[in-house]
């Protein structure tokens, strides 16, 4: 009993002193708001993937209800604006041509019949294709799904529901982007503060006292990470409050889920930047390689990039990063509402990662100086 | 009673540099043990292996009955260390300095604060408690570091070189210091190169290049150094310099103000008969003078100066 209360009181010494060292640290300090602040506002406002309202035109040989609601549904989706009618796939042309809309669409007489057959496709999509983002935009209609009667079922033809028309019909990528970059910036600070924090020791020459303590390894470990559970929890709210704030996402209702995803992922990230401590010589060493690690998880994680439209290999490399993971979960609890077992196996992998990690760090921090 | 820390042997090889050589000692009990070597002899790193923070590469240490390092763990809480460089936390206050090496040597509750107050004071350090360790001067620093090497009353304290910086006044307070602890039961081991320090000690060991080569307390060392010192004074003895290289009987020689120390090894002729001889052309007179711890150091750690020069 006294031993643990001995052990406990010797964690919450290196937590009380790393928390003052974070406090007179005004850089690292800073960077716990700041950094968040900037990237939301840069990927938010201006990495802005979306378009939207592409002016079009449409040819509607038909021009019934149901073609009524298909026109309005295209509409509703606000990918297009249909701002002119053409009698003659001809005439849109020359619209298309002219500049006068950047696409549009050709209804053909048999629509219903080839919507109800289900083979080939239900109408013709223009696009002008001289601006790409715009026409992969548009190209992105091909797989809307359409049904005339309300309800989306099984019979809406036209490919696979996408996520992003399913849960996000108005298509805002930010509702995308901030989810991703909660992950992000935690990746990028958790593992950059724990990162240095026992080279940071070594380096200023502190450890050579501090090893001949009876601190024991996983006392430190435990000590040291933990203040930055708590500034990586104050980052979360600065996101969300951003978030909600700047891009309206939807998060208020889910915040228990958001918060337990967010401890998990802290937790999985400090672990990783405390191994990456012990093995590194010097501060600079330590922030290369957490840069170093932050690329793949930027890119491979989905965070950038569809994670199904990546070659298996790339897939199968950003199984191993945490913001993978993190990224299905939080994606899932804000956007789709997803219920916490369906996740389960990501749950599971960033709490055995953040187990993993601490135990290797614990064994491979040596109470030697060589 | 059994001694405190026994080494044989002990030995620590950086790559091809032997930087402790076979070292043998032995400390008993409630003694202040000196370990006297010049820059680079191998102490901070002797220490450190009796410390756990060096891997030996041969050789045995046992302190406090335990094996080092197999044991290492169990015997921190009663030993105190002292590092050579500064290694409190130089954002942290004095007293948080203070609070945080209590807490990690398991010094906790109630005792905790009138412990830190005590040492504070008694080191004077308590009108400084708020102020950022690192910005104390380099006495005040050395102050700090043995004041929190101590806060959990141990019974053996290994102290580097802990007055390096230190003003004299407040090095004999130190030192007093050092004997109240030793008279509670503790036994210190202390590295320098201070000669008054070293004429302190109850026991001395003389280090030079990893390897022991004297080995005593201060007045056994004097009386056996084995050769006559002379004290050379007169209106001539800036001219000396030249006369004294090359002469193989003058083992040393140290300028002192307005004297002359010579160093003669000893023959059937005593050292400063056969030197006021050798010295007759001269206008200067030559006096016997009592051995000094000096005199020791430089005896123990001449021969590898000359291979170094020559
Ligand atoms: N980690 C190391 N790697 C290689 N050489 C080392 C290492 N540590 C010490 N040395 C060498 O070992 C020798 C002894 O060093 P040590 O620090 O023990 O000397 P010291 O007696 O404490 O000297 P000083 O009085 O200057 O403090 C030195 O030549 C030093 O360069
Ligand atoms: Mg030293």
């Amino acid at each position: 009993m006294n031993a643990l209360i001995a052990s406990f009181i010797r964690i919450m010494a290196v937590c009380s002193k790393e928390m003052i060292h974070l406090v007179h640290d005004r850089l690292t300090f800073g960077m716990v708001v700041m950094i968040p602040l900037f990237q939301l506002v840069l990927f938010g406002y201006t990495i802005n993937t979306d378009v939207r309202n592409v002016p079009a035109g449409i040819v509607d040989q038909v021009n019934n209800s149901f073609t009524r609601k298909l026109i309005g549904d295209l509409q509703a989706s606000q990918v297009v604006d249909f701002t002119k009618v053409a009698n003659t796939p001809r005439e849109l042309e020359t619209l298309i041509r002219n500049g006068e809309v950047n696409a549009g669409i050709i209804i053909p007489h048999d629509v219903e019949k080839r919507y109800y057959s289900g083979e080939g496709d239900i109408a013709q999509i223009l696009v002008d294709g001289s601006d790409t983002t715009l026409a992969s935009a548009v190209r992105a209609l091909s797989s809307f799904p359409f049904s005339p009667d309300q309800t989306i079922s099984n019979r809406s033809r036209a490919g696979s529901f996408s996520v992003r028309l399913l849960y996000n019909p108005e298509r805002r990528s930010s509702l995308f982007t901030v989810p991703g970059l909660l992950g992000v910036i935690l990746t990028m600070t958790m593992i950059m503060f724990t990162s240095i924090a026992i080279v940071r020791e070594r380096e200023r020459g502190n450890m050579e006292l501090l090893i001949t303590t009876p601190v024991r390894n996983l006392e430190l470990m435990v000590g040291k990470i933990t203040p930055y559970v708590g500034i990586g929890l104050i980052q979360v709210s600065v996101i969300l409050f951003l978030g909600v704030l700047l891009f309206r996402v939807p998060v208020v209702g889910k915040l228990p889920q958001v918060y337990a995803a967010c401890l998990l992922f802290i937790l999985a990230n400090l672990t990783l930047g405390l191994m990456i401590s012990t093995l590194v010589k010097n501060q600079l060493a330590a922030m290369q390689m957490s840069f170093f690690l932050l690329l793949p998880s930027i890119l491979l994680s989905g965070f950038m990039f569809p994670f199904v439209a990546m070659p298996k290999i790339a897939q199968q490399i950003a199984e191993v990063l945490p913001l993978t993971h993190f990224l299905r979960i939080i994606r899932g609890i804000i956007l789709r509402e997803e219920p916490m077992s369906q996740m389960m196996s990501d749950i599971t992998f960033l709490a055995l990662f953040a187990l993993v990690f601490l135990i290797i760090s614990t064994i491979r921090f040596s109470k030697r100086l060589e | 009673m059994k001694d405190i820390i026994t080494v044989s042997g002990l030995t620590k090889r950086f790559g091809t540099f032997t930087a402790v050589d076979g070292v043998d000692m032995s400390i008993p009990p409630q003694t202040v043990y000196g370990f006297l070597g010049p820059n680079g002899s191998g102490k901070t790193t002797a220490i450190r292996m009796m410390c756990g923070l060096l891997q030996p590469t041969a050789g045995k240490i046992e302190v406090l009955g335990m094996n080092i390092p197999e044991q290492t763990e169990q015997i921190r809480r009663q030993v105190g260390y002292m590092t050579q460089k500064f290694s409190m936390y130089g954002d942290l206050s004095v007293y948080q300095n203070m609070r945080f090496m209590a807490r990690i040597m398991g010094v906790y509750g109630r005792g905790m604060e009138q412990r830190i107050a005590h040492l504070l004071e008694r080191f004077k350090l308590d009108t400084f408690s708020r102020r950022s360790a690192g910005s104390l001067s380099g006495g005040q620093k050395r102050r700090l570091a043995l004041a929190a090497s101590v806060i959990h009353k141990p019974k053996l304290l290994l102290l580097d070189e802990p007055t390096s910086e230190v003003d004299p006044n407040t090095r004999r307070e130190f030192w007093d210091e050092l004997f109240v602890m030793c008279e509670a039961g503790t036994t210190i081991l202390v590295t320098t190169h201070l000669m008054d320090e070293a004429e302190r000690c109850h026991h001395l060991a003389i280090i030079n290049e990893g390897c022991k080569v004297a080995d005593g307390t201060p007045t056994d060392l004097k009386s056996g150094i084995g050769a006559d010192i002379c004290q050379v004074q007169g209106p001539d003895i800036s001219e000396l310099r030249s006369v004294f290289s090359g002469e193989k009987r003058i083992l040393a020689t140290a300028r002192i103000g307005m004297a002359i120390r010579v160093i003669t090894e000893k023959g059937v002729e005593p050292g400063c008969q056969w030197l006021s001889t050798f010295l007759a052309d001269y206008q200067v007179s030559v006096e016997p003078a009592e051995p000094s711890i000096e005199d020791v150091f430089v005896m123990a750690t001449r021969d590898n100066r000359g291979a170094e020069q020559g």
